[in-house]
């Protein structure tokens, strides 16, 4: 008997599958379908404390294993976020993550502290979106930036009983020097886990064009393409930081997630896989499965590198 | 792409209808009128690029849509579905395919900045399309009626001239608030309304539907146009017990299913969509009721 099941800071997850933040998680009804699909954990769009339109488009380009995307981080803004999100929590039947996005430390703060009035299961900082920044301008860009958000919304969850048991990851980028070392001053910072990794920036042009396809011109580059930059950023990230990891980046297939949870992950987000995928988290759970049952792996955390 | 392991447990999920099903009906649908299914199949796409499209025909329909001809071959682009068309230094929208032959043509309304600039574009003009995207119309039965409302008649119109090559009887509804706004009638029997009675009957589509309803029996009623009238040509339709599909959009961004901006509650206009079947979206609580702007808020209708 394979058990699926795994646990990110005290949340049970009946499979380690999560549906990405950003991906078809808009609306309660896109959250539930996702579980309803086969997710183990659903992770809504970051939203922020006002509405924000996004870019215009063409916002999305797609050739081969790789996509790009610079939607903008469009979303109707953190009052009507708290209604769908539970909506979610009431009825997806398994961990609803609230990814929050602030342009500002205190941003961040209140909107964290507003979408806890929903009671998701998890708070996700979106802390390293590729298109609303210009580069080198993240939270996570520094473990400095980086570890100071942490706290700061940390502080602002521990003030109230109410939101003070809720568990807070932040989600980080691909593009720094040392992502462990971030993710370690995270850690010491009280954040409860660690999401990894973001889109990477990236370009295309037409050239029949000659202009770059995206109306953002850079966005942010997903698909099967970024798999081998994300094992590398949470195998680097696991090394240095004991908290629990969702690692994800191009996974698309059974034996992708086992490598995500082999490079040190505790669970493993599904993104641009629903476009690649017929049923991207039913199939791609039933590999797993299948993985675990050929390798005689009994549980989810069994499945590490050969020591 | 199917997974040998088919277990119990599995079966619960199989439950939901969608979008399966409407993946499945699509690709009867691609059989029956004589498409390659094949090209249907999500994991055959390999790419959704613009193509580089130049303006070789263009005709103002009436004095809001232009129909233009693009030199771009799309044969296996269906009823129903649509391309997301570009211009550089303006934003990408999709637009329902309004004919394959001889190529790629578009019925482009000013509805806004972006589309009044696809619209005005001229003979030798270039713009960009990405596509064919979304679920096609799907045939049922043998007897069809189209009900289109303004400048949603262009894909009904596409539909009818396929479904008649394919022996299907097909008569048409279209709908106009007034002459100039009516687009050309299609193939087979057309009726013709506007609301303000320069042309045809005096009224909405309905003025039309009803009896015809009444009188005939239709196996299916295909309808696109303004999400209100969609909404009660279904309704009318589940009265009379008639089976319709209609075409549903919302403010559209990746159209690839991936970004889920064009969410219909868990419906995604772009993947699951454009064309759903009547009774399917009547359950739909967001269904005529209220679509959502460029940020997701929700706008009443």
């Amino acid at each position: 008997m394979t058990d699926l099941s795994t646990t990110l800071a005290g949340v049970k997850l009946n499979n380690p599958l999560v549906l990405a933040s950003g991906v078809r998680g808009n609306n309660a009804g896109l959250l539930i379908r996702a579980a309803m699909e086969g997710a183990g954990a659903v992770t809504s769009k970051s939203c922020s404390l006002q509405p924000r339109e996004g870019h215009p488009n063409p916002t999305m380009m797609q050739k081969g294993d790789f996509m790009l995307n610079a939607i903008g981080l469009s979303n109707p803004g953190v009052e009507d976020e708290i209604g769908e999100i539970k909506e979610a929590v009431a009825h997806a039947g398994v961990p609803v993550i609230a990814s929050v996005y602030g342009g500002s430390a205190p941003d961040f703060e209140k909107t964290a502290e507003m979408i806890a009035q929903a009671k998701p299961a998890i708070i996700e900082l979106d802390a390293s979106c590729p298109n609303v920044h210009r580069e080198g301008e993240m939270f996570s860009s520094s473990a400095q930036s980086a570890s100071g958000l942490a706290r700061a919304v940390k502080t602002r969850l521990k003030a109230q009983a109410k939101t003070a048991s809720i568990p807070l990851f932040i989600k980080l980028a691909p593009n720094v020097p040392d992502i462990g070392q971030i993710a370690l001053e995270c850690q010491k910072a009280g954040a409860d886990g660690i999401t990894a990794i973001n889109t990477m920036p990236a370009m295309w042009i037409d050239v029949r064009a000659r202009k770059p396809v995206l109306a953002n011109q850079y966005g942010g580059l997903s698909g099967p393409a970024l798999l081998p930059i994300a094992l590398r950023c949470v195998h680097a990230i696991r090394k240095k930081c004991s908290l629990p990891i969702i690692g994800g980046g191009g996974v698309n297939s059974g034996e992708d997630a086992a490598a995500m949870l082999m490079a040190g992950a505790n669970a493993v987000s599904i993104g641009s896989a629903v476009y690649y995928r017929r049923n991207a988290f039913g199939e791609i759970r039933a590999e797993l499965q299948e993985f675990m049952q050929e390798e005689g792996f009994a549980r989810v955390s069994d499945i590490r590198l050969e020591e | 792409m199917k997974t040998s392991a088919k277990k119990t447990k599995e079966k619960k999920r199989e439950a939901r209808p969608e979008p399966r099903q409407m993946e499945n009906a699509a690709l009867e649908s691609a059989d029956a009128l004589g498409f390659d299914a094949s090209l249907l199949l999500r994991s055959s796409v390999s790419s959704s690029l613009p193509i580089r499209a130049k303006v070789v025909k263009k005709e103002e329909e009436n004095d809001l849509v232009s129909l233009l001809t693009l030199d771009v071959q799309m044969p296996n682009a269906m009823p129903g579905q649509f391309v997301m068309a570009w211009r550089p230094g303006m934003d990408e929208k999709p637009m329902s395919v309004a004919e394959v032959k001889p190529s790629l043509q578009l019925a482009i309304a000013r509805a806004g900045p972006c589309s009044e600039r696809l619209a005005d574009a001229k003979v030798g003009d270039t713009i960009y399309v990405r596509g064919p995207l979304g679920k096609p119309f799907w045939p049922v039965g043998r007897k069809w009626l189209m009900v289109g409302g303004g400048y949603g008649f262009a894909p009904l119109r596409y539909l009818a001239r396929v479904g008649m090559e394919n022996g299907i009887e097909v008569e048409s509804v279209c709908g106009a608030r007034n002459k100039g706004l009516l687009m050309r009638p299609g193939p087979g029997k057309n009726h013709v309304t506007t609301d303000d009675g320069s042309e045809g009957k005096k009224g909405n589509v309905m003025a039309v539907l009803q009896p015809l309803l009444s009188s005939q029996k239709f196996d299916c009623v295909y309808s696109c146009g303004p999400e209100r009238m969609m909404k009660a040509v279904a309704e009318v339709c589940k009265k009379h017990g008639v089976k319709s599909q209609l075409s549903v959009e919302r403010y559209m961004k990746c159209g690839i299913g991936v970004c889920g901006h064009c969410a219909m509650g868990g419906w995604l206009s772009c993947v699951d969509g454009p064309s759903i079947d009547g009774e399917e979206a009547l359950a739909n609580p967001a269904f005529g009721v209220y679509h959502t702007d460029r940020a997701g808020r929700k706008i009443k209708y």
